[in-house]
């Protein structure tokens, strides 16, 4: 009667997506590995971990467009959930270092010996071990969405306000991570990292690797966003974001909604920083800073909030210009670049790239279809008595 | 959930003495009011009269300063939410017709369904026959089978008053409140509009808010009249409409 999960998740656009991605996710790190260096075909590292980083924040734009797009939840604190993801993965790099490190402790990260603590402080404990770090990953952030939102959806903040601390939430946790004494390295954040589940991070096959599991991660956010969108639950979203109080009233309790997706959404951005971490080789807490959030917004609505596959495309399309632009002499004016983009996306394609597409899309089909009909209605067919 | 000992009064919905002011002004003032298992009721009024102020201190949107809102003689709705009124079996239409305008008439009423509400249910959820059965009848009844999977907010203003009252059907409450249903319908959907109210009210209780008064004299109802944010008269609608003071500050316009 209804379709199953698969089948009704997977409409063209999901399948063409999935398709893509899979296929770069594979053929990027083998033209890296087997290729000679220098042939044309060859993709030079550098550029393998430049898309390993597209990838990671496309999965962050993804979790953004699940709350944003479908539920009208306006997250400007999602950079926040990334960077918890990455501190966690950063922390289990840290750890592998070992006795390698310049102060050769074999315990003890070099920021802990400079700064003279005595122990490993308590929550460091465990993130040896790859699985705890890799659970971390997940609950971190989860947990913190969690408690936020329970607080936030409870007492019906919504709209602007919810931005606004979200914003808050991010501005503090990036206040606490540059204090040296909070235990994460301060200002220099974590870095130096050695290995990573004994393969080296600067290694081109492990590159390659990262590469291919932050496309396959990002097939696994993709699908599972879609399952959520397409379910009744996917409904009841939309029915949140259009006419909250009208759900209420048909005996919905939304803030337990809100609370679901929006934690949800945050352990898929703390996925996509801990995938983001041993690409870039370091995690600050520069990542917290409230500007990096906003960005990630930008990315959203100018791939077409609503669509996924939009979210996922603005990530790459923007971040590509930015790398372009912020490499030659146009760096100074990126922000204002991205100011502008944003107010011209918000003006000319408020539904995005893709909605925009699809749109245009659809009318065309419409078009065609009443075309066909007058074309079949002049020859005649369709008039049974044309003497009536 | 508030049950009181044992049920106090007969009526599905008492309201007795409530108050409710917005920064000072009175909207509601000392309101009593009952309604009876399988009544239908006709709330007259002229704006701002508290009309929708009392159906949102039913359904739970706004809390009264004052008073008690009773339902089924038991439940003190003063003390619950939306959703937790939704689901004791209150459900209301809005008097600007709110359908989840980018969805389809047939999720619409997939929404407004009285099933499993949680979380939980809605992720994992499965259509089955009885359901699709349910929204075909309601899609019948308001005449708009052929539109289903058109997107509701493509509706015309009647057609969406329409739908906004199948929702009501889906949701299949014992107390329904209509809020000016026939606003911006021509005088054959009104007709047509009274006519499934009065089908509705044989199985449910039914409280509609509504101006027009010949709308209100085909349901054929008692009628009860709020001004200022009280009852100014009950009874007939000829009884109602020939009170002076209804005449003074309604009416007679
Ligand atoms: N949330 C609110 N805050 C402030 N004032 C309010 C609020 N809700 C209603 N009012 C005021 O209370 C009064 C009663 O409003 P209400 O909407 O209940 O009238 P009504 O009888 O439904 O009128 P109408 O026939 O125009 O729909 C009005 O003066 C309105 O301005
Ligand atoms: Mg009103």
């Amino acid at each position: 009667m209804t379709p199953h999960v698969l089948t009704r998740s997977l409409d063209r656009s999901a399948s063409i997506f999935i398709l893509v991605v899979a296929g770069l996710g594979l053929l990027i790190p083998l033209s890296n590995l087997l290729l000679p260096a220098g042939s044309m075909l060859q993709v030079p590292t550098y550029l393998v971990a430049l898309f390993g980083k597209y990838a990671c924040y496309a999965i962050l734009a993804l979790s953004i467009d699940l709350i944003w797009g479908y539920c009208g939840i306006l997250s400007l604190g999602h950079g926040a959930f990334f960077a918890l993801g990455g501190y966690a993965m950063g922390m289990y790099l840290m750890r592998q270092i070992g006795s390698r490190g310049v102060y050769g402790n074999p315990i003890l990260p070099d920021f802990m010996v400079f700064l003279n603590y005595p122990e490993l402080p308590w929550y460091w404990h465990g993130f040896d071990m790859f699985w705890f770090a890799a659970l971390m990953v997940i609950l971190v952030p989860g947990l913190l969405a969690f408690c936020f939102g329970w607080l936030a959806f409870r007492s019906r903040v919504t709209g602007v306000y919810l931005s606004i601390i979200t914003q808050a939430m991010t501005y503090a946790l990036l206040l606490a991570f540059f204090r040296n004494d909070f235990g994460f390295g301060g200002n220099n954040g974590l870095t130096d990292f050695k290995d990573i589940l004994g393969f080296n991070v600067q290694a081109d096959g492990t590159r390659a690797a990262l590469f291919a599991l932050s496309c396959l991660a990002l097939i696994l956010a993709f699908l599972i966003c879609r399952a959520v969108v397409t379910s009744k639950l996917g409904k009841v979203l939309i029915a949140i974001r259009d006419a909250e109080s009208r759900t209420r009233f048909l005996g919905y309790r939304v803030e337990s909604y809100k609370l679901f997706v929006f934690t949800l959404s945050a352990c898929m951005a703390g996925v996509a920083g801990a995938l983001y971490v041993p690409q870039v080789g370091i995690i600050n807490p520069s990542e917290f800073a409230p500007g990096n959030s906003i960005e990630a917004v930008i990315w959203v609505a100018v791939g077409g909030r609503g669509t996924l596959v939009g979210a996922a495309l603005g990530a790459v399309v923007v971040n590509y210009a930015k790398t372009y632009f912020t490499s030659g002499p146009l760096a100074p004016y990126w922000l204002f670049m991205l100011g502008a983009l944003f107010i011209l996306v918000t003006l000319l394609l408020p539904k995005g790239i893709v909605g925009t597409f699809s749109a245009w899309r659809e009318s065309r089909k419409a078009t065609e279809k009443a075309n066909a009909e007058s074309a079949a209605r002049e020859d005649g067919v369709g008039e049974p008595n044309p003497a009536e | 959930m508030s049950v009181m000992e044992g049920r106090t009064t007969s009526a599905l919905l008492y309201l007795d003495g409530v108050h409710v002011s917005f920064d000072g002004f009175h909207a509601i003032n000392n309101l009593s009011l009952t309604l009876e298992p399988g009544e239908m009721r006709a709330i007259i009024g002229p704006n701002g009269a508290g009309k929708t102020t009392m159906m949102d201190i039913i359904t739970g949107k706004t809390k009264p300063d004052e008073g008690t809102v009773l339902f089924d003689g038991m439940t003190d709705l003063t003390r619950l939410d939306e959703t937790q009124i939704a689901e004791l079996g209150i459900g209301r239409k809005f008097q600007k017709p709110t359908v989840f305008e980018s969805q389809t008439i047939e999720d619409n009423l997939l929404l407004a369904l009285n099933v499993d509400h949680s979380v939980k249910g809605t992720l994992f959820w499965r259509g089955n026959r009885n359901e699709s059965e349910r929204i075909d009848r309601v899609l019948e009844t308001i005449r708009l089978t052929d539109a289903r999977n058109r997107l509701a907010g493509s509706l015309s203003h009647g057609q969406k008053q329409w739908l906004e009252i199948g929702m009501l059907l889906a949701q299949d409450p014992k107390l329904l409140l209509v809020d000016e249903p026939v606003a911006g319908m021509t005088d054959v959907e009104t007709h047509q509009t009274a006519e499934l109210l009065k089908k509705i009210n044989k199985e449910k209780t039914v409280m509609v808010v509504e101006h027009d008064m010949t709308f209100v004299r085909q349901l054929g109802v008692k009628v009860t009249c709020l001004h200022e944010g009280t009852v100014l008269a009950e009874g007939t609608i000829d009884q109602v409409s020939s009170n002076e003071r209804v005449i003074e500050v309604y009416l007679g316009r």
